[in-house]
């Protein structure tokens, strides 16, 4: 047992760090944390072209497709890194999604079409899951896709589609069969986002920004050979797809980032001439959260650890998620506490300094947007279930 | 032994509830909160037709003569609406500032206009480098013949934007974050000197950074005893937080009744969610958390009705309370809506964000637990 960083592995953090400190540079980082839409997508498209040029924008994929071959420690030194600078994670669509199940399941027609432009992020993608009737309950969704010729013909629904307003593609669950067990009719589709027939309905979240769609699919044609795998056996590739997005969901270096803001901030936040930082009350707040991150930071290499080592991230996936996404939760809403007045200061209305507070609106959206965290990629109830079931044997 | 309401009271609450439910639908409260003011004069106007404007106030005046449960019983109504009209900030404010510690002459001018509804009234207590303490002042009131200059910056003014008329808290003495020397001062908001610098706040309230630039009040705009005004200010506050805290009340019974609806007819694995033990155990949680909330509001308010010497412990155990269960409720409310809690169109993160909102002002639980603690184990 032993966590130590080897020579090799110190060297590459300075890699790694002096990469991330020119490529990623204080105009970059405006861009791509401002809230207008005409700024910021353009900007992710070009930190993650830098990324792509370097060689490093998909560290998890294997090296044939493209992934970088490194193990379970690198892949925690780039992810410590990237967060403790505050840089924005990639877009997870493409990359983290979708990519790994053409790499995995695909023809060799669709790894040659659609792996090189999710690389190099030249098309964005979606994804198309939840539905308005099928939340939670995923396994019961309604989108039909009916065979005609070498097409099949898409109608229903798909709701809360980050992004969905830039995306070329989206990746879709789609019932082609209502025989036999609901997980048993499911197919997994690519579809183009400029196809006749899609629609998309904006959805303005809690923190008033609009990010999420729905969107709507009237008769859309799509070609049989942008299906993934078998038809109906979709449902055993989104599972394997969904294990990736929560373990990537647990977001541990991100909310240790965040801990190190609150700690920055609560030292200038000043009550009755103490710093919130020496209140006992405060301190004891921060020590809860950061325990169980220094818990929880462990217990997601100990998964990376066997997932390096062959196995493939099951049950474990959902524990990160679960603890993953409370943590986060308890990291912003310190961070609101911290702010004070300051947190109810809309984003965008008055510039910091006229506000005269500089982390408040900020504040405001991680938290907010934050409660979706235990609601996404699955629920925190349906985890629960999970480990129930997978773990517990109940 | 009585948590009844009186008839009068019943009559209150029923006929702020008849208006939430007849002119204050959430689609009606978008609209407002969507305006250039963030609210509606006209709605102003009905309060004091109906004579809410005037419940805390003396009858000699025009007022209700009404009691700490009175007020409770229309912010927690008020609350229910998400009502975004500026009744803590113009009545509960600057008009109980006005009562407990103005001259003959200024409850006589401001009074009967706040009663009327023709005043917007505001206190201006914050300032940047203030954080939750209200004694840490660094604008200043400098003394001359005509009466005081004042210089220096409130933030964060409720009802900043709209008040005809502020009560700024400056400084005639003492060090920065002494609550001796504090004195309190009728401003204008038309006064030459005074610059508005107005924004939103997430619950929908338009709100002003205040700058004083040589501003010259005269002797009669001293509002209280000079350089000795904190006691005022901590008694008007006390009763403010009651005020909210009642409002969070609203709120939270609202949260919990529309979750546990929607819990009702929302399906997922075939049946209706709330059907879940696991979903049904949250939602009692939930309602414990009110009801003990409910419990610290009306002990509060008999603390304060009695004035018995532990009304403070009692706000500031109530505010601790008000911090945790609200935080409870609205989180469960969230989760339990799924993808749509995190909607701006359903009304359930409106009812999250004013309670977030309510949680910070006066300070948040983090404080009143410190507070709390110095008074009963120090």
């Amino acid at each position: 047992m032993d966590t130590a960083f080897s020579p090799q592995d110190l060297a590459f953090r300075e890699e790694v760090g002096a990469f991330f400190d020119s490529a990623y540079d204080d105009e970059l980082r405006a861009r791509l944390h401002n809230p207008d839409p005409a700024v910021f997508p353009a900007a992710i498209v070009e930190w993650q072209k830098r990324l792509f040029e370097q060689g490093w924008i998909a560290p998890a994929w294997p090296q044939e497709y493209g992934g970088t071959g490194w193990d379970a420690t690198k892949c925690f030194i780039f992810e410590t890194e990237r967060a403790t600078r505050g840089i924005r994670d990639v877009s997870p669509f493409g990359l983290k999604m979708v990519g790994p199940v053409i790499y995995t399941f695909g023809t060799q027609e669709q790894k040659d079409r659609f792996l090189p432009s999710v690389l190099n992020s030249d098309e964005w993608w979606c994804q198309g899951y939840s539905e308005p009737g099928s939340g939670s309950d995923l396994a019961s969704l309604k989108t039909k896709a009916e065979l005609d010729g070498d097409e099949y013909v898409v109608n229903g629904a798909k709701i809360w589609t980050s992004y969905a307003q830039f995306a070329d593609w989206i990746f879709c669950l789609v019932r082609t069969s209502s025989e036999g067990k609901k997980q048993a009719g499911i197919s997994f589709l690519l579809i183009d986002m400029n196809s006749p027939g899609i629609k998309i309905n904006p959805i303005v979240s809690i923190d008033a920004h609009h990010s999420l769609n729905e969107v709507e699919f009237n008769n859309v044609r799509v070609p049989v050979a942008n299906r993934i795998g078998e038809e109906n056996k979709g449902w055993t590739y989104a599972k394997a797809l969904l294990a990736h997005e929560r373990t990537a969901i647990a977001g541990v270096a991100d909310s240790k980032r965040g801990l190190a803001q609150i700690k920055e901030f609560a030292s200038r936040e000043v009550n009755a001439g103490v710093a919130l930082i020496s209140d006992p009350l405060f301190q004891k707040r921060l020590a809860d959260i950061e325990i169980d991150l220094m818990a929880l930071e462990f217990t997601e290499l100990r998964v990376l650890a066997s997932v390096a080592s062959g196995g493939a991230p099951g049950a474990e996936s959902s524990l990160l998620k679960i603890k993953g996404t409370e943590m986060q939760q308890a990291v912003q809403e310190l961070m609101m506490d911290v702010a004070a007045y300051y947190q109810g200061v809309f984003p965008g209305e008055l510039s910091d300094e006229e506000v005269g507070h500089d982390f408040g609106p900020m504040a405001f959206r991680n938290y907010m947007y934050g409660r979706a965290a235990t609601i996404y990629g699955g629920s925190n109830e349906v985890q629960k279930n999970i480990i129930a079931k997978a773990v517990l044997g109940l | 032994m009585n948590f009844d309401f009186t008839e009068e009271q019943e009559m209150l609450r029923d006929s702020v509830a008849r208006f939430i439910q007849d002119e204050y639908d959430f689609d009606t409260r978008r609209k407002i909160a969507a305006s250039d003011a963030g609210f509606d004069r006209d709605k102003w106007n009905t309060f004091a037709q109906l004579g809410w404007l005037s419940i805390p106030f003396a009858e000699e005046y025009g007022g209700f003569g009404g009691s700490a449960a009175d007020v409770m019983v229309v912010m927690e109504q008020l609350g229910k609406g998400l009502v975004l009209e500026p009744y803590l900030a113009t009545v509960l404010l600057f008009g109980n500032i006005i009562q407990n510690g103005g001259s003959q002459a200024q409850k006589d001018e401001y009074l009967p206009k706040i009663i009327d509804g023709s005043c917007l009234g505001a206190f201006a207590y914050l300032e940047r480098q203030s954080r939750y303490e209200m004694a840490d002042v660094k604008t200043t009131a400098q003394s001359n013949e005509d009466g005081f200059t004042l210089n220096g910056e409130k933030v964060v003014v409720f009802n900043g934007a709209n008040a005809d008329h502020f009560v700024v808290s400056a400084r005639t003495g003492g060090e920065q974050s002494d609550q001796q020397g504090i004195s309190l001062f009728l401003v204008a908001a038309d006064a030459e000197g005074v610059e508005r610098a107005n924004y939103r706040t997430m619950d929908g309230q338009v709100v002003a950074n205040v700058l004083l630039n040589n501003v010259q009040v005269s002797q009669a705009d001293v509002v209280g005893e000079p350089g000795a005004a904190f006691g005022l200010i901590e008694d008007i506050v006390m009763k403010a937080n009651l005020g909210l805290a009642a409002e969070a009340l609203g709120i939270m019974e609202q949260l919990n009744s529309k979750t546990v609806e929607y819990t009702r007819t929302r399906e997922q694995f075939g049946v209706a969610i709330g059907s879940f033990q696991a979903l049904q155990h949250r939602m009692v949680d939930t309602f414990m958390s009110y009801e003990q909330t409910k419990s610290l509001v009306y002990r509060a308010v008999c603390a304060l009705s009695d004035e018995q010497e532990d009304a403070a412990t009692a706000v500031h155990a109530l505010k601790v309370m008000v911090d945790k269960a609200g935080k409870h409720i609205f989180a469960e409310a969230i989760q339990l809506h799924g993808g749509m809690g995190i909607t701006d169109e359903l009304d359930i993160g409106h009812f999250a964000k004013r309670l977030m909102m309510i949680n910070t002002t006066f300070g948040n639980g983090d404080y009143h637990q410190a507070k709390f603690n110095a008074l009963r184990y120090n």
